[in-house]
């Protein structure tokens, strides 16, 4: 199982000064698939979440106990580069967060930094590489020159999701992805995660349980920072086990 | 299935619960509709008949209203896990508790043709029998319903095989008058009609039996139901075929 795995998670603890707000939790993350978490606030899912690229390294009380393994090799090792594990495991924000920069400069940013491209042609192919995959292309081919924030909120965050893939990373991470879009353009990201599923790992947390069964493969469930349940995410919608998920997804939770 | 605590979201529950109560009450009809029908073929009563024929239309009224229901809550509440098999197996249930009405009123509208000379045979108080039977399975799947309780859906799933059993003696029964006294074919095809009816009220109360399985487990009952309807082979003298066909 675990030689299968993309992420392996392992035992993890999660303490933030005192309070735990992850027990014991393990659990597979599959290649070239999209895992969901899902759960009520502050059941852990987005700390789940924060770990896998070392988001969680930032905060002072911060304590991580356990293994995650990323293609077998543990993260949180003292020799692992958290900036070239980062370009591995890039990451989506519930907000759109693009620079204060141009849709060029956005998505050349990373590949620059990260010395990806040679030549100023190298690096253009990379920035409509991946603003094609991102399918944002067609809307802003004309206007790679304009600022980044006079973009709709939903093509901000499909300008995020070029700029984390400009890299080419392995996992792509994302925290609530739509919560900020309406309806159309969380379509079209929700149509962009299938497709990016073909070459990425995606692992979302969301909270519109509706999103989950529609872009994921495998949902997990979070509540008071334990994993409840895990499976193919049909199941969990359809005949789930535990009886906290059925009270959970049925919303009668309360 | 687990009690669960009521949803956050009140009328959400008030609506399931509707959906629930419409089915009940059509499963009471139906249950009524087939037990009248037993009893005017019995005493070959043309007014209760009528009457029974006339009722139908009311079961097909709350089938609609179960449709138009399931389909307001699916598109308005988006149901997950067991209220979404809740609504998907309400569904089901009411198509085949439609067309059990419909079977009982096919019952009821026979009667009239029946000659006087056919209704006084013991075979009626075999029709009887096997109608009993029938009844006893719908009450069974009923109760089950109403109690999610699946231990019921599975002896009314079973009970069935007695159905076919008896259908299966009632055949050989007509077709012995038949070759007996050629007068009363046309009696008998209309009883032969009529046994076929209620059996196969029967099996869609077996199927509502395995629509409860799933509604509370989420699976599908495992195995093949037994079945002992023995016409098909019967009506076959080459005992190949018969063996083939069994």
């Amino acid at each position: 199982m675990s030689s299968t795995a993309k992420i392996s998670v392992r035992q993890l603890q999660v303490y933030y000064g005192s309070k735990q707000a992850l027990k014991n939790v393990s659990l597979e993350i599959l290649p070239m698939q999209v895992t969901a978490l899902i759960g009520p606030s502050g059941c852990g899912k987005s700390t789940f979440l924060r770990c896998l690229n070392r988001m969680n390294d930032v905060i002072e009380s911060c304590r991580i106990h356990g293994e995650i393994l990323l293609d077998g090799q543990n993260i949180y090792n003292s020799d692992i580069d958290v900036v070239t594990l980062r370009a591995k495991v890039g990451m989506v924000f519930q907000k759109p967060n693009p620079f204060p920069k141009s849709i060029y400069e956005n998505v050349a940013y990373a590949p620059k930094l990260h010395g990806l491209a040679n030549k100023r042609d190298d690096l253009d192919q990379i920035v409509m590489t991946s603003l094609e995959k991102a399918g944002l292309l067609a809307e802003v081919k004309d206007r790679l020159k304009d600022p980044a924030l006079s973009l709709s909120g939903g093509q901000q965050q499909r300008l995020c999701i070029a700029r984390a893939i400009a890299i080419n990373p392995d996992v792509i991470l994302m925290d609530e992805p739509c919560s900020a879009l309406d309806p159309i353009a969380t379509a079209k990201v929700e149509e962009l995660i299938d497709e990016l599923r073909v070459n990425f790992t995606i692992v979302i947390v969301t909270h519109s349980m509706q999103q989950a069964a529609r872009v994921s493969q495998k949902t997990a469930f979070f509540h008071l920072g334990e994993l409840i349940e895990t499976g193919p995410t049909e199941d969990i919608f359809t005949k789930p086990q535990d009886q906290r998920t059925q009270g959970y997804i049925t919303g009668r939770f309360g | 299935m687990p009690n669960l605590t009521d949803h956050i979201v009140k009328s959400f529950d008030d609506q399931l619960k509707q959906l629930g109560t419409i089915l009940v009450q059509m499963g009471t009809m139906v249950e009524s509709q087939l037990q009248q029908a037993i009893e005017a073929l019995i005493s070959h009563n043309l007014k209760q008949a009528a009457q029974i024929v006339d009722q139908d239309h009311q079961i097909d009224v709350l089938d609609q209203n179960v449709s138009q229901l399931a389909v307001k809550i699916l598109a308005l509440r988006q149901p997950m896990a067991q209220d979404l098999r809740e609504v998907v197996s309400s569904l089901k249930i009411s198509s085949d508790l439609e067309r059990m009405g419909d079977y009982a009123a096919n019952v009821a509208k026979r009667i009239p043709a029946l000659p006087e000379i056919i209704t006084n045979k013991q075979i009626i108080s075999g029709l009887s029998r096997m109608g009993k039977a029938v009844q006893q399975i719908v009450k069974n799947v009923l109760d089950s319903y109403i109690n999610k309780n699946t231990d019921r859906a599975l002896q009314a799933w079973r009970q069935d095989e007695e159905v076919d059993a008896l259908y299966t003696s009632i055949f050989r029964e007509l077709l012995t008058y038949m070759m007996e006294d050629i007068r009363t074919i046309g009696g008998c095809i209309h009883l032969l009609f009529i046994a076929k009816n209620i059996e196969r009220i029967g099996d869609h109360a077996t199927n509502i039996a395995e629509t409860v399985y799933f509604m509370v487990h989420g699976s599908h009952i495992q195995g093949e139901r037994p079945k002992s309807d023995h016409t098909i082979s019967n009506a076959y003298s080459n005992p190949t075929t018969k063996e083939k066909l069994t």
